[in-house]
């Protein structure tokens, strides 16, 4: 039987991280998946959402909840906007309950729906990953990326201390509260430093934009890079992530 | 003037018309538990305190309780005038206080010590409880001392906190000690010996 | 209705005293260290039980049931109270509970009183307003003591001194306490210090002022939980005890205890439970204090619970466990709050109660406080109670929106990008705006954006837009 998914890319990956959004496309169909990338899909409204926007939340909830109608499941690279549709969607708009129950977060899909942690993947980096705080607290995700990661050969997992403390993104609260978003920031640098990972991973583009944005900054070397990406690689394709 | 209490009632009744759904409280946790043996669990636990505790046979209590005493160098002690009789011993100067015969506050603040029984201990938390009841006391007498001394009997100990909660009567004045007074003031890190007793021995008299 | 004192006046907004805060590298350090040490014995003084999620469900549903029918359990407590000679205050504000106790200590004839740590006291300015009407308090916790020799303000609601290290704390025994000018360092020689300045103190007042941890509505009796013994000196020695409590701290039940002193001790300093909890009903003939005062404070309580959202701040046990584990918290301390709640239950709990009171700079602190927060979720995850604390921070930024002007730089913006992203075909042109800012771009990143996005920029490189969105490449090649 195959598996027919609707791939929900979110706003920011579509527009800044194209190659995410087709690594997971990779990833899927080489496990036999089905791939849909249904057009009207813009924007789920978390940021409008937790920054006290709820109204145009709710616009671009139903809008999505529209957007993904018809579809079995709905698979997003993110972890907390698969959280917003998940769990927040219900609250906002009574017309989205029929996508809230069917959206996974990649991990969750592979390794609940799909039951796979080998997904045959290779990528010979030494790697350390930060699990999100929506993808920890909201999706309850678990260890599920870990054990994907632990399953991809090559890679050499290293734990990052105090992994579960928040990286200080936030949404808008990196720009409202730019000082203690960033001693958060730095915090979370300087423990991917000690790792001495080449590659911090993590569910969520939004994370990584900013923890790598500070790595960039200050020339670390250190490269931030979705989880996808990296269970797309194998070993006859390498992930040739180009820009 | 309006009355404060009026109003205030009248706020809350307004505050809540849209009637809040209260589903029924569900008390699925554990009242009580298999603590394994419940007088090693509350020695041991009382001892992480850093309290002393020693398990003593009931009718060598005079013997133990004076050798308690001895090593702590303890010669005025304090204690409710019911206090058992024959716990009472050895070469110290006892002051009983009694409701007919308060003790001052000056008298308790110089005593070395004070003995005392107890109304219930909780092994799970090194818990002891005194509730004003048979050899007890009043608050003051086991607040001032620097050392007090307490018998806890074995069958009044329980392992549970809702185990003891159901042994008490919370209209008789009760106080909850689980060890010697301490402070977590400084760096958030526990260090013992504040305002209260800052040194507690139990005796566990099975 | 006058200033409500739960904020201090003349506080900043977070943003910018969160700035001052993060400067302090001393303050850093302190907070770093101590947050890090409660944290991890937290965690394995819960994991002790096996039924911590049931407690804290069965916390929760005590609490809500508690809110629904305040008024019942209320009016039960004080007839309670009474039955058992106590006397019974309602106050409405803070003005009128500092009224109260003050003419109560003036009853008393007392020029003193001592203190047991209250955060209700605290919230309504009490000192200051006894210092007016010419009576010293004098704070008896080792941590407000601190505080209130150093002439200094609050930073966690359990350990108020928390950003204080011994070295300082050293410093401000020496140059305070008569008998302390050789003092050491050393934790158990601080603590040495407090008992010696504070034992006369005790042995002498005439009235004490403690708040409550809870008041059992069935049996009238009051509940207070801590650890040096101050307390129990203060609720046993004098011959008045006035009990200032907020409205919310009342329980059904005398069994209810065995929830809450389960949760609370654990939760707080992670002890298998605190050293002393007292327990007293009205007065006892013989023992402990022979006039005994409820003062029952609202204080903006019955606001907050008319927000359907934002009531369950009132389950709040004051654990501070939420502090503890907060990475703004830990970063900024809590004096940035502006408020004697600081920390994730302070950024719910200051707006709720100070609303309609707010001046100015107090509407821009309290607008401020719910975005205090990155919605990490961490508080959640341990509040004894399962506030969702995330959840009202976002209602309360819900609300701050709601009271903007139309024409708000950042409610414009709002309205623009969902304008933009509620339609697939103004995204994708969107999209293609967004691609010149490639000029910008060296090595595939933009490091500087004028303002406002120079707040990102400032710290943080931004990805240059690539030359295809995701979105183009599926229509090129799967159209
Ligand atoms: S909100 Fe919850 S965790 Fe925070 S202090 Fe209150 S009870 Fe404790």
């Amino acid at each position: 039987m195959t598996t027919r998914v609707a791939l929900m890319a979110t706003c920011l990956t579509d527009t800044f991280y194209p190659d995410t959004a087709r690594a997971v496309v990779r990833l899927l169909e080489r496990l036999g998946c089905v791939v849909d990338f249904p057009k009207g899909q813009t924007c789920c409204g978390q940021m409008h959402y937790n920054t006290g926007y709820r109204r145009e939340a709710a616009t671009l909830a139903r809008r999505t909840a529209k957007a993904f109608a018809g579809h079995d499941a709905v698979v997003a690279p993110s972890g907390s906007c698969a959280g917003m549709v998940r769990d927040l969607y219900p609250g906002l708009s009574r017309l989205t309950v029929g996508v809230a129950d069917r959206t996974y977060e990649l991990s969750e899909f592979l390794v609940d729906v799909l039951g796979v942690t080998d997904v045959g993947a290779y990528f010979p980096h030494r790697v350390t990953y930060h699990p999100t705080c929506h993808s920890l607290r909201v999706l309850g995700v678990g260890d599920k990326p870990l054990r994907l990661l632990r399953a991809v050969r090559g890679l050499e997992l290293v734990e990052l201390s105090a992994p579960e403390s928040c990286c200080g993104f936030g949404g808008t609260f990196a720009v409202k509260n730019a000082d203690t978003s960033t001693a958060m920031l730095a915090d979370k640098m300087r423990d991917v430093l000690d790792t001495g990972a080449r590659v911090l991973t993590a569910g969520d583009n939004s994370c990584l934009m900013h923890i790598g944005g500070g790595l960039s900054r200050l020339s670390t070397g250190v490269r931030a890079l979705h989880l996808a990406e990296i269970l797309a690689s194998t070993e006859e394709e390498p992930w040739a992530a180009t820009p | 003037m309006a009355d404060p209490r009026e109003v205030v009632l009248r706020r809350i009744r307004a505050a809540l018309a849209d009637s809040p759904p209260v589903p029924p409280v569900v008390r699925d946790y554990e009242v009580a538990r298999d603590v394994g043996d419940v007088l090693d669990l509350f020695a041991e636990r009382v001892a992480d305190y850093r309290a002393v505790v020693r398990r003593v046979r009931v009718e060598a209590l005079p013997v133990e309780i004076e050798a308690s005493l001895r090593a702590r160098g303890a010669r005025r002690l304090v204690a409710p005038v019911d206090l058992p009789g024959w716990w009472r011993g050895g070469e110290v100067v006892w002051s009983l206080d009694g409701p007919a015969h308060p003790l001052s506050v000056r008298a308790l603040d110089r005593a070395d010590g004070v003995l005392t029984g107890c109304a219930v201990a909780i092994a799970e938390t090194g818990t002891i409880v005194l509730d004003a009841g048979p050899a007890q006391g009043r608050r003051a007498l086991t607040l001032l001392p620097d050392y007090h001394l307490c018998v806890v009997r074995a069958d009044q100990i329980v392992g549970t906190v809702p185990e003891a909660i159901a042994r008490l009567d919370p209209v008789r004045p009760l106080t909850f000690v689980s060890g010697p007074s301490a402070t977590s003031d400084i760096e958030l890190d526990r260090v013992e010996g504040v305002h209260g007793p800052r040194n507690l021995e139990v005796l566990i008299a099975h | 209705m006058g200033r409500n004192p739960v904020t201090w006046l003349g506080s900043p907004a977070f943003p910018s005293a969160a700035r001052t805060a993060l400067a302090d590298v001393q303050l850093r350090g302190n907070l770093a260290h101590a947050t890090g040490t409660i944290r991890g014995k937290r965690a394995a003084a819960v994991a002790e039980l096996p039924d911590w999620e049931r407690l804290r469900l069965a916390g929760e549903a005590i609490k809500d049931d508690v809110l629904a029918n305040l008024d019942t359990y209320l009016t039960r407590l004080e007839s309670q109270v009474r039955a058992r000679g106590g006397v019974v205050h309602w106050a409405r504000d803070a003005a009128e509970a500092n009224a109260i106790v003050l003419r109560l200590v003036r009853e008393a004839q007392a020029s003193e009183v001592v203190k047991v740590k209250s955060m209700a006291t605290a919230e309504i300015g009490l000192n200051e307003a006894l210092a007016e009407g010419g009576v010293s308090a004098i704070e008896t916790d080792l941590a407000e003591l601190i505080v209130q020799l150093g002439d200094d303000r609050p930073s966690h609601i359990l350990v108020p001194a928390i950003h204080r290290n011994r070295a300082e704390i050293r410093d401000i025994f020496r140059a305070t306490m008569p008998h302390a000018a050789q003092v050491s360092d050393r934790p158990a020689d601080l603590a040495e210090a407090a008992r010696a300045h504070l034992r006369s103190k005790f042995l002498t007042a005439k009235v004490a002022i403690s708040g409550a941890n809870f008041a059992v509505a069935d049996t009238g009796s009051v509940v207070v939980v801590e650890s040096e013994g101050n307390g129990r000196m203060c609720l046993t020695l004098p011959d008045t005890l006035i009990t200032v409590m907020g409205l919310e701290k009342v329980v059904p039940t005398w069994r209810d205890l065995e929830v809450f002193l389960q949760l609370l001790p654990r939760s707080s300093t992670a002890e298998r439970m605190n050293p002393y909890t007292s327990v007293w009903t009205g007065v006892t003939p013989g023992d402990g204090p022979r006039a005994f005062h409820l003062v029952l404070l609202d204080n903006g309580r019955t606001a907050t619970l008319a927000d359907r959202v934002g009531r369950q701040a009132l389950r709040c046990i004051r654990c501070s466990a939420c502090l503890n584990v907060c990475p703004v918290y830990e970063r900024t301390g809590g004096q940035a709050y502006g408020s004697v709640y600081p920390g994730p239950i302070g950024a719910i709990l200051t707006p709720q109660l100070g609303a309609g009171t707010d001046d100015g700079p107090t509407g821009k602190l309290l607008r401020s406080l719910p975005y205090a927060s990155s919605l990490c979720g961490a508080c959640f995850e341990v509040c004894p109670v399962r506030i969702d604390i995330p959840e009202v921070l976002v209602h309360l930024r819900n609300r701050t929106v709601q009271e903007k002007p139309a024409y708000d730089p950042e409610a414009v913006a709002m309205a623009a990008a969902s304008w933009v992203m509620a339609s697939p075909r103004r995204f994708r042109l969107a999209q293609r705006l967004l691609g010149p800012l490639r000029l910008l771009a060296r090595g595939g990143r933009i490091r500087r954006l004028p303002w406002p996005a120079s707040r990102w920029t400032d710290s943080r490189d931004v990805p240059a837009p690539p030359k295809e969105t995701f979105s183009a490449w599926w229509r090129r090649t799967r159209g």
